[in-house]
């Protein structure tokens, strides 16, 4: 494939001018990552953001960041940390569950919208993405948002740009609210849940006042090996306070342990990461977003027609579900009992052709399905940018 | 009056009555208002300098109603202006000679609570205090709370992505909203997310939240409640200098103290404050700070000792940590009645912008130059957590070109925001008021971009249509 790296915004933007003058479809990337996920399309060249790098901006007493798209994300995510700060949504690393290498990139974690186990209490990236600059298919350099928090000047496209998967324009720059980091980090973890129970005590913890920031569920064949968790997060004299609320609280539910230190780290880790599902290569992964009590109906409909594995994250409101890679991957019993309960499917991991012959994405109502049309062409009217990545025609 | 409305459409004028009678096949005879003095409750909004009577004012109460009108509007050629409760503050629900007004305050129930998934489906014509109202037994609430939330509903809430003292913490409107039902102009009703977190394709939820009654009329919404913190309480922090109450704001921020609420009142705004609420202020420092933390008792105690601690170092003339109920009313009584406040001493235009809050020292020494060399006195409350100033530019209306001078004045503090790295707006919009100013935060191109996307919503451009956009240099619709 032939890859096109620009040195800057400007060289950027003469490329995509260039390419929409001959109609020429770019396939938009990061580190020259080869697509995996998303519905495959077969683009000769690659426009990648792999030379647009470095941190343009980093106050850490305004909790704002600016980085060049390529930026690798480690890099952003090291250089908050020696200020004990984070990004607050913890975006999740496909590479695990993918089996891919590579550098992730900063821009691509807007373009994907990406969000792990802190999604309940702090958002997706889409809630702490507060500036973007990029380059629309006309080949025009846009901003969007700025680097202050609080903004309500004119429409709000930097949400239309956060999971749009580079369909409507090639980010540059973008600028993202942090937070600090928190002192001290303590999980609950009660054993022998099914699933229904599993999420009552999930919800009852995100009911109360004690700030959950993460809560998850991971079954087991042999119900005792099933194990439930939650996080709490802050200042320790808190954490200690709030544990022992939550334990009086939850013990309903039977007894919890506490777990903390690198243990948890990496529990939470293989939870953003849908790592638990790595080794199980030849499975398909779904990812279905649901409301939390919903989420057990919905996987038992599912559990019913094909044969699964399955666990929740954001206290079941995240479904991660593996099925086998054979026949619709499942896709009929899923996006049937998604439409039934409410909710979305993705389909994360599957052979190129299975993502070619299914819909990845959640299939909209139709009248959605203009407006997203309408954006897609009033951004990039000659449909070069990532054509067909999300929807086809889109 | 600067702010020009474009000329009334004299074929539609002459078409009222027509127009008036086909929207009476629409909606109940008490659902439509034509009589002058009843249209003149509608005239204008919390932007009350500009005022315009609208062609008609329709109540609709339900999204099949909502739909019929605006279908019929559209095949019409009738302007649409929606309304929530009329408080904005920059004009957004300002109506215009050749519009009909399409007001959504009827609609105002609560359809469904859902405790354990944290969610209440409502009408979008409801207040927002009358979300937290329906689930306060529960001991839940809805986080943003705009001073106005007596007042304004959910859908004015939505258009304008408002905030209140307390998004530090749990963000602004389009963090909150999960979903709405809203009619586009030509009848058709879409549902944008749903009672789950994050939508497939596009995040036009989010591009809705913050556009001004541009794109649809909103009729229902799914928004996120939480469970409310056990207690909280604010401490009282005043400074001598700017600077000092600047750098404790950073210091607070970098020792990973994330307040839930972070206010700051300077010299003019305290004295105003306390002369009408009492509050026990100190009227000796130029700058004072409201800072406020949640949870137990005992979180509290130990978070509030921090901060002092924080605060050592820039040398606070006045600390004091409330220590009952009483006291944080007393606290939160003076700074909640600054607009109020001020009123009595003076007539103010309330600014809305926000700056990088580094440039804090520097931005409130200018704004004090601006206003000064136009002859005004200037009074500032604003969250200082994340930037977003309200600086109040006095004035008398009773002499002649004073209130010329207050907007030019603002003008001016506005185009500062921008020139230090900030906008226009934090939270009130850009409606009419704001609108000429555009360009100076984002080029004819970056501008360009966004009307083609409003385009996609509204190809007539008939919904508020002359709201955020620059008359000029509009592209022809
Ligand atoms: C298709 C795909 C392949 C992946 N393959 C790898 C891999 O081989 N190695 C690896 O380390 N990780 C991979 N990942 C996972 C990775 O850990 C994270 O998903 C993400 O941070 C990838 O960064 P990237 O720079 O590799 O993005 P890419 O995989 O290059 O891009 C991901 C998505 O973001 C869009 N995008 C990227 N940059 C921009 C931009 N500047 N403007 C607009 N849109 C943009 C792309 O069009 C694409 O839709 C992959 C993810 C996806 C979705
Ligand atoms: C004393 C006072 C204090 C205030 N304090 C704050 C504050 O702290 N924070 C803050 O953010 N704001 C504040 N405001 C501003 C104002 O209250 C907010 O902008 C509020 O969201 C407006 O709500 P409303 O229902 O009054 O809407 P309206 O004023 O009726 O309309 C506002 C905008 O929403 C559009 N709109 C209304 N209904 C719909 C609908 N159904 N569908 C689509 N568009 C619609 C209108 O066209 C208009 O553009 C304050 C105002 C006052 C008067």
């Amino acid at each position: 494939m032939n890859t096109l790296i620009p040195r800057d915004e400007q060289d950027a933007a003469s490329i995509v001018a260039d390419a929409a003058a001959r109609r020429m479809p770019l396939n938009l990337c990061g580190n020259g990552t080869k697509a995996a996920m998303g519905r495959p399309n077969q683009i000769e060249a690659s426009l990648t953001s792999a030379a647009l790098t470095g941190i343009t901006l980093y106050e850490p007493a305004e909790m704002v960041i600016s980085a060049r798209s390529g930026t690798p994300l480690a890099e952003v995510v090291e250089t908050l940390a020696e200020k004990g700060q984070q990004l607050p949504f913890e975006p999740m690393d496909y590479r695990l569950l993918l089996g891919s290498r590579g550098e992730p990139t900063i821009g691509a974690v807007a373009a994907m919208n990406l969000s792990g186990p802190r999604r309940i209490m702090e958002g997706a990236a889409r809630d702490s993405l507060i500036g973007v600059r990029f380059v629309n298919g006309r080949g025009e350099v846009i901003k969007s948002g700025g680097r202050v928090m609080k903004n309500v000047t004119g429409l709000d496209l930097v949400k239309l740009m956060a999971g749009s998967w580079g369909t409507l324009g090639f980010l540059t720059e973008v600028t993202f609210k942090v937070l600090p980091k928190p002192e001290r980090m303590s999980t609950l973890l009660i054993r022998g849940l099914d699933d229904e129970s599993a999420v009552a005590a999930l919800s009852a913890a995100l009911g109360s006042p004690f700030d959950v920031t993460a809560a998850a569920h991971l079954p087991a064949p042999d119900r005792q090996g099933a194990r439930t968790l939650i996080r709490l997060e802050g200042f320790s004299v808190s954490v200690d306070y709030r544990l022992g609320e939550l334990r009086r609280l939850l013990k309903r539910f039977g007894g919890a342990d506490i777990l903390e230190g690198r243990g948890a780290e990496a529990v939470w880790q293989a939870l953003r990461d849908a790592s638990i599902f790595q080794d199980r290569g030849e499975r398909a992964v779904w990812r279905i977003s649901t409301a939390p009590t919903k989420g057990p109906t919905l996987v038992a409909r599912v559990a019913e027609t094909i044969e699964a594995q399955w666990f929740y994250d954001w206290g079941g409101g995240l479904v991660w579900l593996a099925t086998p890679a054979e026949g619709d991957l499942g896709a009929a019993a899923i996006r049937a009992a998604t439409s039934a309960l409410g909710g979305h499917a993705t389909l994360v991991r599957a052979p190129d052709a299975d993502r070619s012959r299914l819909d990845v994405f959640e299939p909209q109502a139709e009248a959605v399905m203009a407006l997203s049309r309408g954006i897609k062409a009033s951004l990039d009217p000659a449909g070069i940018l990532n054509p067909g990545r999300m929807y086809a025609g889109i | 009056m600067s702010i020009a409305f474009p000329t009334p459409d004299e074929a539609v004028l002459s078409r009222r009555n027509e127009i008036l009678a086909g929207l009476g096949r629409l909606v109940a005879p008490e659902a439509l208002i034509v009589t002058e003095d009843e249209r003149r409750a509608f005239e204008t909004d919390g932007l009350t300098a500009y005022r315009h009577m609208p062609l008609a004012v329709v109540l609709p109460s339900s999204t099949q109603e909502v739909s019929a009108i605006l279908r019929f509007c559209r095949e019409n050629g009738v302007k649409v202006v929606p309304r929530g409760a009329g408080t904005s503050l920059s004009g957004g629900a300002i109506p215009q000679a050749d519009a009909i007004v399409l007001g959504v305050a009827k609609m105002n129930r609560v359809l469904d609570v859902d405790f354990e998934n944290r969610v209440a489906h409502v009408q979008a014509g409801i207040t927002n205090l009358a979300i937290s109202q329906a689930v306060a037994h529960e001991g839940f609430f809805y986080a943003p709370d705009p001073s106005s939330q007596l007042a304004c509903t959910i859908a004015g809430n939505i258009a304008m992505n408002s905030g209140g003292a307390h998004c530090l913490k749990y963000g602004v409107t389009t963090n909150n909203l999960l979903g709405v039902t809203m009619v586009l102009l030509d009848g058709t009703v879409v549902e944008l997310g749903g009672a789950h977190l994050d939508s497939a394709g596009y995040d036009l939820l989010g591009l809705v939240c913050g556009s001004e009654g541009q794109l649809g009329i909103v009729t229902e919404a799914s928004v996120r409640i939480l469970r409310a913190a056990e207690g909280a309480r604010p401490a009282l922090l005043g400074f001598e200098r700017v600077e000092d109450a600047g750098a404790c704001v950073a210091a607070i921020i970098a020792a990973g103290i994330i307040p839930v609420a972070l206010e700051y009142m300077d010299r003019p705004a305290i004295q105003i404050c306390d002369a009408f609420a009492h509050a026990g202020y100190p009227l000796d420092v130029d700058a004072m700070l409201i800072v406020e933390v949640e949870g137990s008792d005992q979180e509290i105690d130990d978070m509030l000792r921090r901060i002092v601690a924080i605060a050592e170092p820039f040398r606070p003339k006045t600390v004091k940590v409330s220590q009952s109920e009483a006291e944080s009313a007393a606290i939160w009584k003076g700074r909640k009645s600054a607009f109020g406040a001020t009123g009595r001493v003076a007539d103010y235009i309330c600014m809305d912008g926000t700056i990088p809050t580094g440039q804090l020292p520097k931005v409130l020494r200018r704004i004090d130059e601006i206003a000064k060399s136009y002859g005004l006195g200037v009074a500032n409350v604003f969250h200082a957590g994340d930037g977003n100033l309200h600086p109040l530019v006095m004035f008398d209306s009773s002499k002649p070109g004073e209130m010329e001078k207050a907007e030019a004045a603002g003008e001016d503090i506005l185009k500062l925001c921008v020139e230090v790295g900030g906008c226009l707006t934090g939270e009130h919009g850009v409606g009419i008021e704001k609108r000429d100013l555009m360009p100076y935060q984002f080029n004819a191109v970056d501008l360009e971009q966004q009307m083609r996307v409003r385009g996609v919503f509204d190809p007539g451009w008939l919904l508020n249509p002359a709201k955020v956009f620059p008359l000029e240099g509009r592209f022809a619709a």
